[in-house]
């Protein structure tokens, strides 16, 4: 039986993020968080969603209970249309194919950049992170959804260390950079859900999630959020929508 | 480190090239690699991991070996901890997402033991492509702006495209020493044929000077003719090929056999009550004393072999 009232933090994750994905679009989805809920998006709004995995999968549809430990197992070729070389589905972001990239994230800034490498110097790391896998061709070459808990370690003023860019330096620092096209789109909490400021490049609370306020958020984030008088409450996750999610990931492998 | 164009010609122009048969042992397809070489390991993460061709290299003591793959998972740790390697080229290292960072990994790295230089993962296929196309560098879009690619500094070269004028880096061909390749059909030739993904492993053969291929079955040069589209490996760039069936137990080979995902979480748990003396024990009992590679599979067990093959098996089914 499924509880609306009940859920954890990483299924609230999951429902919030899916819902920012239309039918008809190509998503590039990483690991974790971002393929579950690219998988229930389909499931529940777009069938016509057309997910690409870095392993080289296009159009992936994701057996029920059968989640990948990564994006380059077979199990993330089900019902696809085509599989190509792990460079190529890359380059697909280079070329422009791509609506969305969609990841989880360590760490993240005010500008949106995110630390997947080291926690402190990277000379002399307190800890040494698995690094970027496709996270910073993603998000160098797409619109980007981010999908992460919300806690003021991981929010913080600036990263240690920036894996994927975001909007670097705020203002026109990305584009100056070589990087024209793509950019944070937004950034799904447990908490809210974020964008950002068009001028300054820095992250705004856009919706809170039922029973969070502006200073809940504000309290979990490690620098200072930019917030309109009044910001809306999304739609608590519905009981299809959990039920849905929990027939996807039987064994809480990504959803604990 | 780029290869100059004429060494590299000069290297491909040594090699015989004509169609002859090459199957040998893993002892044997040892040879091919020498201590200090720059090694490609085909795959990613746990898929097509060419398992038993390292397992050789490190009962075999190869020294001072670099690696460099598209992402790396547990062979990773063992390669550190087994002393083969201290540098890994790679853009994403660690066992898995379900099973978190690997604490190998960050021992060796954290302390300065061994080397883990992080690339983005479509520069190191950039790379790979560069090497395979005999061009000394290719020019992308990412990494820019970023400390994956301001900590590549001396290696990367920021552009302006003589054409626009727009920024482009240009990321240096890789063209390893060796490539070691797990496919799940092979004549005795050396043309290969894979199922499913492919990953970087069109590229990396071209792009290396030697390559061995490890493959389920070796099959007759006459079925690879019947199928020629399913070739993806030409056979006068392949050294060796050995039939190794199982070869990359306990990762994954496409439509033959899944993760084997019970000892995977033995092999997590081992690591995480100590990485150093885990890791160790791990590499003791599975790689040091099993006396080949049948034992080593026997030491896993029937019934996790039997599990992982039904389920990948099952990729075709509806």
């Amino acid at each position: 039986m499924t509880d609306s009232n009940v859920y954890t933090a990483s299924e609230l994750l999951a429902v919030m993020s899916g819902r920012l994905l239309s039918d008809g679009q190509v998503v590039f989805a990483g690991v974790g968080i971002p393929l579950l809920a690219a998988t229930l998006a389909q499931r529940l709004h777009g069938p016509g969603l057309t997910i690409l995995f870095e392993g080289g999968t296009i159009g992936a549809f994701v057996v029920p209970g059968e989640l990948p430990p990564s994006t380059n197992e077979q199990r993330c070729t089900r019902k696809a249309n085509m599989l190509l070389t792990s460079t190529d589905v890359l380059l697909l972001l280079q070329r422009g194919y791509v609506d969305v990239g969609f990841m989880g994230g360590a760490q993240i800034d005010q500008y949106g950049n995110l630390n997947s490498s080291f926690i402190g110097d990277p000379e002399q790391p307190k800890t040494r992170l698995p690094g970027t896998g496709g996270g910073n061709d993603i998000s160098s070459l797409a619109h980007m959804i981010v999908a992460m808990k919300h806690e003021k370690r991981r929010f913080v003023e600036s990263v240690d260390f920036v894996t994927s860019p975001g909007y670097l330096r705020g203002g026109d620092s990305r584009a100056e950079s070589g990087l024209p096209t793509g950019g944070m789109f937004r950034v799904v909490t447990d908490l809210a859900v974020m964008g950002f400021d068009p001028d300054s490049r820095r992250m705004k609370i856009l919706a809170l999630h039922p029973g969070v306020s502006v200073d809940r958020v504000q309290e979990n984030t490690g620098f200072e959020l930019v917030a309109d008088d009044n910001v809306p409450v999304t739609d608590p996750p519905g009981d299809h929508e959990l039920a849905v999610l929990r027939e996807l990931d039987p064994e809480r492998l990504y959803t604990a | 480190m780029t290869i100059p164009y004429l060494e590299l010609r000069r290297r491909t122009s040594e090699r015989d090239r004509s169609l002859r048969e090459k199957v040998m042992s893993l002892e044997e397809a040892c040879r091919f690699v020498n201590d200090g070489d720059q090694v490609a390991i085909g795959g990613s993460t746990l898929s097509r991991t060419p398992i038993a061709m390292i397992w050789a290299l490190i009962r075999s003591g190869k020294k001072d070996l670099s690696f460099c793959r598209s992402i790396v998972s547990t062979e990773g740790d063992l390669l550190f901890a087994s002393g083969v390697s201290k540098h890994i080229i790679t853009s994403w290292f660690s066992q898995g997402i379900v099973w978190g960072v690997s604490k190998v990994m960050r021992l060796y790295t954290e302390t300065g033991r061994a080397r883990f230089e992080e690339w983005s993962h479509m520069s190191m296929g950039m790379r790979f492509r560069a090497g395979a196309m005999g061009v000394p560098f290719l020019p992308v879009r990412s990494m820019m702006g970023s400390d994956v690619g301001a900590r590549l500094k001396d290696a990367v070269r920021e552009t302006e495209c003589p054409f626009t004028g727009e920024k482009l880096l240009l990321v240096p061909a890789l063209n390893p020493d060796v490539a070691l390749v797990h496919v799940q059909r092979c004549d005795a030739y050396g043309n290969a044929q894979m199922d499913g993904l492919q990953f970087m492993d069109i590229d990396i053969p071209m792009a290396a000077n030697r390559v061995i291929i490890t493959t389920e079955r070796i099959v007759s040069n006459d079925q690879i003719r019947r199928m020629p589209d399913q070739t993806k490996v030409p056979f006068f760039t392949v050294d060796a090929v050995v039939e190794v069936p199982y070869g990359c137990a306990p990762h994954e080979c496409y439509g033959a056999y899944e993760p084997f995902f019970n000892h995977l979480d033995y092999y997590a748990k081992q690591i995480a009550r100590d990485p150093e003396t885990g890791v160790r024990d791990y590499l003791q009992r599975f790689y040091y004393e099993p006396r080949d590679w049948t034992a080593y599979l026997e030491l896993i067990g029937l019934g996790e072999i039997l599990d992982a093959s039904r389920r990948g098996r099952r990729i075709y089914d509806d």
